[in-house]
């Protein structure tokens, strides 16, 4: 059985001066060390999740509980040392006038001495490979650089979870793939739970497990391969396939018959090629 | 002309300086711009003189771009010369023609109230020049500490220094590209009646503002994410440290003082 | 309305110890009713070269032309507005430039400034709004009470308003979701049909670039590297990956599948569709 770190329990969220429900009876559990993809197209309730999580908004009904400890006002600092969090926006969450500064900015938030810091400071960024721009200032940085350093602020408070919100929408795609190599590499080497909520479905289609959001309320939740198979259901709800779904389906179309639903390209360049070799 | 303005601007270099703890720089610039009132003869302000150009020539300034860049302040440094020159009224006559006169005092207050201007300007921009903003801002903060106890929000108003330091080339960048996607749009910001000049502001500032404000909300939201809850408990990762320099340039003005005490008339 | 730019140059801040060459000799062809992509890394160029399509910039070296206009380097130039008006821009994230406080008044801008009456602006905005997909109860609206997507295709609206002969898009679906991208992207090419405009696209995704444009021109450090059709650019995958530029995902399953049966097939199929034809038709009608 795998640990639970976060369990949302019958939540629900209104924000005021509206009508409808943002989050509507969501309940699921994110477990210890996994990859989560919350998945949704604009407006889904995605992003709610992301300030609930963080307790940066409070939940009219459920409850949540992260680590064991329920989330509520007076234990939100506590919570937020163990849930770092990185924005969409590459701009917005950059406070130091320098890469050293913003990377220390969470640390003296939370009174850390300040031999640890200088330690954490150069080692959390050596770990997202900026140790070379200590002193650079943040409008010299590309986006991608820009969420790198914003994943070292994360780091350097050596939480348990990372929460990434939309954090490469606004990216290029080398911006996109210096991040999420990154924080791969950082699930593997430190063991982080990672939540990716985000509108990517080739981003999503390489985490251990996908939800998908609609309307405030948990579509469907399972594997990759689970949720690929809904095909053109994700799309109706404004999201996209990821290509080697698209292909495949192109080729059961064309009277290929393919052994399983969901297969990564490489998996059907290989069942092509074996039924090539069947001719 | 903006791009060669230099007041405000950091320009970067090894030198002594530079590498002077911020709150030493600061207290010297407050206490030479009360002492500059002490000089009032020859003697007094050749001492400022010499004083002000061996602090430049430590900075490693290059006088050429010091030059260019306070051109447009040497322009004000004149006005206020010739402004004393020709009002000035006491003193023997020197010299006059039709309605002109001038008057021997009112060269030498001239001449004096223009040199101290002039020595002002170059200390304050020696200040900018070798100190990045940001460490303008930690010494303030620390050298304003103790006005914490008649509650000065001084860490507030460090932090929100810094914050407004780390957005303006963000907004400067912001600007050029409302102002580029409204020119797109047919509005002239640089031709046409003064009128209609001020009202092609508009739609320039209204984004702006909108933008700040919403960059402002998700600063928070990142701030508040990432621990902050105000000064209460926090740390310091920016370190000052002051040196047997730091010490030295404040000796050095402290006898500057004196010379100025003993000689002035 | 036909453009060209030929052999120009951009530095900015010219003559100051900040000058810093941003374009050098680059020439582009954009005849009448081309769909041209813009490709390039961050940094590579395109963007200052989007920036004389319409003379918000004007080039150091070189001429550019537009319909008849012509603009020199090093000579005084009249008449932008009328450039202008000509050739609108949807610049990166365009709802940032809203600021009207009623989405009719924010659409009719542009025209009103160009010198369209009122009455015909607002005949302008209705349609340009339906264009963009939006109805018309959101005209006495606030541009900034409504959602993020909206807003874009309001601001693109107010582009689409001025009736331009040539459209320049830079980016237009960044941050949207997959549905918002498509609908956006998909309505543009509408356009650019139906009304025979000339559009350049400035885009990272080699999936657009693929579907929509008929020529491609690669940007790096300034220059231009390569043009073609989108055949012709993505037939050569080693030289794009050498750029660090991606290829289409079609492309690269294409690659993939040749390397592994250790064949060649006979062209380079930018869609899945057409990959999967000539795919089946080999699977079937191969002898091993």
């Amino acid at each position: 059985m795998r640990k639970t770190v976060i369990s949302l329990e019958n939540v629900s969220f209104q924000y005021e001066n509206q009508s409808n429900f943002a989050l509507q009876n969501v309940s699921f559990d994110i477990y210890e060390g996994e990859w989560l993809a919350i998945v949704g197209h604009n407006g889904s309730g995605k992003s709610t999740m992301a300030k609930l999580l963080n307790g940066l908004q409070f939940p009219q009904q459920g409850e949540i509980t992260v680590c064991g400890i329920g989330l509520n006002e007076e234990s939100i600092w506590e919570i937020r040392k163990k849930l770092g969090m990185v924005f969409q926006n590459p701009d917005n969450q950059f406070v130091g006038t320098t890469v050293q500064d913003d990377v220390a900015f969470g640390l003296e938030n939370h009174g850390i001495q300040r031999d640890d810091m200088v330690f954490r400071v150069e080692d959390s960024l050596k770990k997202v490979k900026m140790e070379h721009f200590l002193n650079q200032e943040p409008h010299h940085l590309s986006g991608g650089q820009k969420q790198r350093v914003a994943i070292a602020g994360v780091l350097a408070l050596r939480p348990s979870i990372i929460i990434l919100d939309e954090a490469t929408s606004m990216l290029d795609p080398k911006g996109r793939g210096e991040v999420l190599e990154t924080v791969r590499a950082l699930k593997e080497e430190d063991s982080l739970t990672v939540i990716s909520i985000t509108h990517d479905l080739e981003e999503a289609a390489k985490a251990d497990r996908i939800i998908v959001m609609n309307q405030g309320e948990v579509y469907r939740e399972g594997s990759p391969e689970d949720i690929f198979s809904l095909d053109d259901e994700l799309i109706h709800l404004g999201l996209d396939i990821p290509f080697s779904i698209k292909m495949s389906n192109a080729f059961r179309q064309k009277g290929i018959d393919l052994s399983k639903h969901y297969l990564s390209e490489e998996e059907l360049v290989n069942e092509l090629w074996t039924f090539r070799s069947k001719i | 002309m903006m791009e060669k303005m230099i007041i405000g601007r950091y320009v970067p270099a090894d030198s002594l300086v530079h590498r002077m703890d911020p709150r030493s720089k600061l207290i010297i610039i407050f206490l030479f711009v009360c002492i500059i009132f002490l000089a009032n003869n020859f003697t007094t302000y050749v001492l400022i003189g010499i004083y002000t150009f061996l602090m430049l020539g430590l900075s490693k300034i290059p006088v050429r771009f010091l030059y260019a860049g306070l051109k447009p302040v040497l322009w004000l440094v004149l006005f206020t010369l010739l402004l004393q020159v020709f009002f000035t009224k006491e003193g023997s006559l020197l010299y006059e023609l039709g309605p002109i006169k001038i008057y021997e005092e009112g060269v030498r207050q001239g001449i004096f109230i223009s040199m101290r201007f002039f020595f002002l300007i170059l200390m304050t921009s020696l200040l900018t020049l070798t100190t990045t903003p940001i460490e303008i801002t930690d010494g303030l903060e620390t050298l304003l500490h103790p006005l914490k106890k008649v509650r000065f929000p001084v860490h507030e108003m460090a932090l929100m220094m810094s914050i407004s330091l780390r957005f303006i080339p963000t907004l400067m960048q912001e600007t050029d590209k409302i102002m580029k996607a409204q020119i797109a749009r047919g509005v002239e910001f640089s031709s046409g009646p003064i009128k209609d000049r001020i009202k092609a502001v508009i739609p320039l500032l209204i984004p702006l503002f909108v933008s700040s404000f919403k960059r402002a909300e998700e600063l928070a939201i990142a701030m508040e994410a990432r621990g902050y809850r105000g000064g209460e408990g926090r740390t310091k990762y920016r370190l000052l440290s002051w040196n047997l320099s730091d010490t030295l340039q404040i000796l050095i003005l402290v006898i500057l003082t004196i010379l100025l005490i003993l000689f002035r008339s | 309305m036909d453009i060209s730019l030929q052999n120009i140059e951009y530095r900015y801040q010219a003559n100051t110890p900040f000058e810093r060459l941003a374009i050098k000799d680059v020439s582009i062809d954009i005849p009448n009713g081309t769909y041209m992509a813009l490709i390039g890394h961050t940094g590579s160029g395109k963007s200052t070269v989007l920036q004389h399509l319409n003379a918000l910039l004007l080039p150091t070296e070189g001429t550019v032309f537009i319909g008849s206009h012509e603009i020199k380097a090093k000579q005084k130039n009249k008449n932008l507005r009328q450039i202008r008006q000509r050739v609108g821009i949807v610049f990166q994230f365009p709802e940032h430039q809203l600021f009207e406080e009623s989405v009719e008044k924010d659409i009719i801008f542009g025209p009103m400034n160009f010198g369209v009456s009122e009455a015909d602006a607002k005949v302008r905005a209705r349609l340009a709004l339906k264009q963009v997909g939006l109805s018309e109860e959101i005209l006495e609206k606030s541009p900034f009470d409504l959602s993020g997507g909206q807003m874009r295709r309001v601001a693109i609206a107010g582009v689409l308003a001025m009736e331009p002969d040539c459209l320049v898009l830079d980016e237009p679906t960044a941050g949207l979701d997959p549905r918002g991208r498509k609908e956006i992207m998909d309505m543009f090419y509408t356009l650019h049909k139906d009304r025979n405009l000339s559009t350049i696209l400035v885009t990272h995704s080699m999936e657009d670039a693929a579907r929509y444009a008929d020529q491609i021109v690669i940007m790096q450090q300034g220059q231009v590297v390569k043009q073609g059709t989108p055949v012709e650019i993505f037939s050569s995958v080693p030289e794009l990956v050498d750029m660090g530029l991606d290829v289409p995902e079609v492309v690269r399953f294409q690659r993939k599948l040749e390397e592994k049966l250790g064949l060649r097939l006979e062209k380079t199929y930018l869609s899945i569709e057409e990959l999967s034809t000539a795919v089946a038709e080999l699977l079937r009608g191969a002898p091993v």
